[in-house]
């Protein structure tokens, strides 16, 4: 699997994560996005941001329960919830999500 | 409550067999196989050290292993002991817990 | 919960030698999300796993030290580090990375998780538990 941007080709793994995480750029997001059938708004772009965030200071992907604590805590019980997360994400933060933000599958996350 | 702790690499190696004594508390039992097995020698220069920490633990090796290695059981260090694979399981059933020094 | 267990995962190895280091601490990511009372503890050369200033930039290995300080989100609060061990190779406490957890019961305050701790505590610690994983 590989996505197109730009005339360019980037190499996922099977599943559609990037091989190479600094291949990731916001226009990529859109382009994963769209795979996934889904467009990006200012909802998904919090959670994406998020997750890159979390990444740069932890170097993993956080777990979804753990996702979904930090966000209740930085943006309050109405966002930080499992029905909003997956209203935004039908098939998973963690798989669409961490996805589309570039990132490698959350450990444990089957 | 007591503990099995087994050991599998040689002493002259790895730190495992003397860092695994430090930590065993009275009552508790080590085993050791593989490379570990090199550790229930006597004669060599820890026999000392680990004839001392044996009155305060059991000291086991398992036979398979010491005979895989060629060495005679009466090759051992006083109070240590050969076991085999149903000594193996024995000491695992009698003990609280198992902790595996790699 | 009634069948919560005590969970020790004993840390023995230098972080980039040997796979163990980053082993240990996936299992733990993963192992946490069965909500079991978890501590981890650092001995011999586990201690260099929470070294600050780790820079692996070169070697094309992946630093994991920064993950160490995600476990408070995972609800992994004690991180017992032997104090032998530490002295044995010329580190203190000082050397070491921070991780904090918030204690629920305290209003959510910021804790220090590490807890530099003697041989024979940390010989306590092992008898405590109810399962030792090994790495």
């Amino acid at each position: 699997m590989s996505y197109q941007l730009n005339g360019q080709t980037i190499e996922t793994d099977e599943e559609g994560y990037i091989t190479n995480l600094s291949d990731w750029s916001p226009e990529l997001a859109e382009v994963i996005a769209k795979e996934e059938g889904l467009e990006m708004n200012d909802e998904r772009w919090e959670v994406v941001n998020f997750l890159r965030d979390y990444y740069d200071e932890y170097q993993i992907a956080p777990a979804v329960r753990v996702l979904i604590k930090a966000l209740k805590k930085t943006m309050g019980p109405e966002k930080g919830n499992n029905k909003y997360m997956y209203e935004l994400f039908p098939y998973g933060p963690a798989k669409q999500a961490c996805k589309i933000a570039g990132l490698p599958k959350p450990t444990g996350c089957v | 409550m007591s503990t099995l702790h087994t050991v599998n690499k040689s002493p002259f190696a790895t730190q495992a067999l003397v860092s695994c004594l430090n930590h065993a508390k009275p009552g508790d039992a080590v085993l050791m196989i593989e490379d570990g097995v090199y550790g229930g020698l006597g004669g060599t220069g820890l026999t000392d050290i680990i004839v001392e920490f044996g009155k305060n633990v059991s000291l086991y090796v398992l036979s398979p292993d010491l005979a895989a290695r060629g060495i005679d059981a009466g090759r051992l260090a006083p109070g240590v002991e050969g076991v085999g694979y149903d000594g193996f399981v024995d000491l695992v059933t009698k003990h609280d817990r198992t902790q595996a020094w790699l | 919960m009634s069948d919560v267990k005590k969970f020790l995962y004993v840390n023995r190895k230098a972080p980039y030698g040997t796979i163990y280091a980053l082993e240990s601490l996936e299992v733990v990511l993963i192992g946490a999300a069965f909500e079991q009372d978890v501590a981890l503890a650092f001995l011999d050369d586990g201690v260099f796993q929470l070294t600050k200033g780790q820079n692996t930039e070169e070697i094309g290995m992946k630093n994991f030290s920064p993950t160490f300080r995600a476990l408070g989100d995972y609800d992994v609060q004690k991180l017992y580090v032997e104090r032998e061990s530490l002295e044995e190779r010329g580190l203190s406490e000082d050397d070491l990375i921070e991780v904090v957890y918030e204690d629920e019961d305290d209003d959510w305050a910021e804790k220090p998780a590490i807890r530099v701790i003697s041989r024979a505590e940390m010989s306590d610690v092992m008898a405590e538990a109810d399962v030792i994983l090994s790495f």
